[in-house]
């Protein structure tokens, strides 16, 4: 079954003046038809305002569908006595912490979540120790979260989600505040939630080289899924997109670039180690 | 207007048993017309340190001199110094709060004292430079997306025209093309308005592309003050201080490794792929020998 399932939804906001009458719709969503299995780890790639965050927080039972469906293991989210479960099922990281930050001490924040799902106490603490320090932030357990630095606040809403144990975590742009340790150690750890627990993994991200180790990537744009495919079919596509106001990983681009001068560089590299490989084969080749 | 740092010391809490001194000992000369980077770790005190240099944050202990005036003087004009230092913050959140997004553009010039008519132009101005979607200016700031709250925070402090433009982490949250587009327009600020820029920043790479001098912060402390090439040279280093060398810098030291004779100060994709082309040719140009 799969864990998320949508069919046809669309979300238009909708803005209304004083009297109620209608100013504006916007279409953030546009019939999004998306399947993401138990188990997979998938990243959502598009321009600002394509609708990730929106698709995100349907995810999430936070929004309700205008027309279409969406499913979460299996449930429909527009059914009332699903919001709690999907809610348990799915787990999301918000884009900006702020608005995720509850409690006023950063353990019992993290601790929150589980306690609200009815984990058990001794449990509770064990979790909070765990997603601690897997975000390194134990050294602030005992601090006040709306008094750290923008990166450690991010740290905190993601232990706090990962203290939950979902089935599957959705992450909105979970690095954008991150040092490049950082950066890495959340990817680590979401990498690690996937394989060793089979948590499913949806990642938002403007950042191309998060989205290489990825199963499978969406591509949005004005509300609608327009490609998807696997990394390095995706980032083979250099000038298309760009067209979408997005890009490659930096070795894919420099990759690119090389062959347009002329280098014998196979298209679809994706790392460091493939493009280096690929440059001393053209050395060697030479030679010979 | 050139900025100087002077034994800055800041503390948290300072009465508290939960103090943290999040900046130790600073000394910083800026200089008219720079383009600097600041990058560091997570609470490294990058926020506070730039909070200081248009008086948000006042230090503990230490002075700050702008034009060789010290900012904490009685009848220093703090207003006057916030009117030329503009300050776009880490989250655009903290920034945003009028009923309209042009109106929070407006803001800030009209703080500034102009007539309604050069307010708007300007704001009209920054929002379009910033490549905010003209059919959302008159709509409520909150009820927009994460990228497009960033720019209009941006585009609220390019409307005061500041001589000096400091930016947290500006393209946090923005799209590739716009982070390109944003410090495209930056840059190119820079060139023609001869203004400063500090921008800080967790994106090497951005960093190692546009300016021209890095300030490394650890633990409240700069730990390295220069060139792009010379702190990236420490790139050793700077991994165990959670950062680290822009993404190409690895690829040279690889082929370096190997046996490929390229330049390890190439930080940028265009400088990599010089260095490599170069490399490649030498090695075939000896083969012919
Ligand atoms: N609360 C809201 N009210 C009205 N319009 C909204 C609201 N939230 C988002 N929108 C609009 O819906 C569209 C999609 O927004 P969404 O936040 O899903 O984009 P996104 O892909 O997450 O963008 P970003 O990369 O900038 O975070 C945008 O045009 C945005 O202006
Ligand atoms: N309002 C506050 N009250 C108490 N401590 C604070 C406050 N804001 C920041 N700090 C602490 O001061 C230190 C420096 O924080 P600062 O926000 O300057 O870091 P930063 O380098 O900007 O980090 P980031 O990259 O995460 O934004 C951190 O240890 C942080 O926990
Ligand atoms: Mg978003
Ligand atoms: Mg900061």
């Amino acid at each position: 079954m799969s864990i998320v399932k949508t069919k046809g939804l669309v979300h238009e906001f909708i803005r209304r003046d004083e009297e109620d009458n209608v100013e504006s719709i916007t279409t953030a969503l546009d019939h999004v038809d998306l399947r993401v299995e138990q188990g997979e780890f998938i990243a959502i790639l598009g321009h600002n305002g394509s609708g990730k965050s929106t698709l995100a927080k349907h995810i999430n039972a936070l929004l309700e569908a205008t027309e279409g469906t969406i499913w979460v293991d299996g449930m429909d989210v527009s059914e009332e006595e699903n919001v709690m479960p999907v809610r348990k099922v799915a787990g999301m990281v918000f884009q900006n912490p702020d608005n995720q930050i509850i409690a006023s001490v950063v353990e019992e924040d993290v601790a929150f979540g589980p306690e609200n799902v009815g984990v058990p106490t001794d449990e509770i603490w064990e979790r909070v120790e765990k997603s601690l320090k897997a975000v390194d932030m134990t050294k602030y357990r005992n601090h006040s979260p709306n008094k750290l630095s923008g990166g450690q606040k991010q740290r905190v809403a993601i232990a706090g989600v990962m203290a939950m144990e979902p089935k599957c975590i959705v992450f909105d742009e979970p690095t954008a505040m991150l040092d490049p340790s950082g950066r890495k150690e959340v990817l680590a750890a979401a990498h690690e939630l996937n394989r060793q627990k089979g948590v499913t993994v949806i990642l938002i991200t403007h950042y191309m080289e998060e989205v290489v180790d990825a199963d499978y990537v969406y591509v949005m744009e004005d509300g609608k899924i327009i490609m998807d495919g696997k990394p390095r079919e995706i980032f083979s596509k250099v000038d298309e997109l760009k067209a979408h106001r997005l890009d490659v990983p930096q070795v894919t681009l420099l990759a690119d670039e090389l062959r347009k001068s002329g280098l014998p560089i196979p298209k679809g590299i994706l790392t460091r180690e493939e493009l280096a490989d690929a440059i001393l084969k053209c050395a060697s080749d030479f030679r010979r | 207007m050139s900025i100087i740092l002077d034994k800055v010391n800041f503390s948290y809490s300072q009465e508290t048993a939960y103090k943290i001194q999040a900046l130790k000992d600073i000394n910083l000369k800026i200089e008219d017309g720079e383009f600097i980077g600041i990058i560091g770790h997570t609470g490294s005190g990058k926020s506070t340190l730039i909070q200081h240099l248009n008086g948000l944050v006042k230090a503990t202990s230490g002075g700050i001199y702008f034009n060789g005036q010290d900012i904490y003087d009685e009848d220093f004009n703090m207003k006057e110094l916030r009117s030329k230092v503009g300050l776009v913050f880490q989250y655009p959140e903290h920034q945003l709060f009028e009923t309209t997004i042009f109106d929070d553009v407006c803001f800030g010039p009209k703080n500034l004292g102009l007539d309604k008519k050069t307010v708007e132009l300007r704001a009209y101005e920054a929002l379009r430079s910033v490549g905010f979607p003209e059919a959302l200016y008159f709509q409520s700031p909150f009820d927009l997306s994460g990228g497009q709250k960033r720019r209009v925070a941006i585009a609220g402090v390019l409307a005061m025209k500041p001589e000096v433009l400091i930016l947290d982490e500006p393209t946090a949250g923005l799209d590739p093309a716009g982070r390109d587009e944003i410090l495209d327009l930056i840059s190119k600020m820079h060139k023609e308005l001869a203004i400063t820029v500090i921008l800080v920043s967790h994106s090497m790479e951005d960093v190692a592309k546009y300016v021209d001098r890095i300030i490394v912060m650890n633990q409240g402390s700069v730990m390295y003050d220069g060139t792009p090439k010379e702190v990236f040279r420490q790139y050793k280093y700077l991994e165990e201080v959670g950062l680290a060398a822009p993404q190409v810098t690895y690829l040279m030291h690889e082929l370096h490794e190997k046996g490929l004779p390229v330049n390890l100060d190439a930080t940028t994709v265009e400088e990599a792929k010089e260095s490599i082309l170069c490399a490649l040719r030498n090695n075939e140009a000896k083969r012919l020998q």
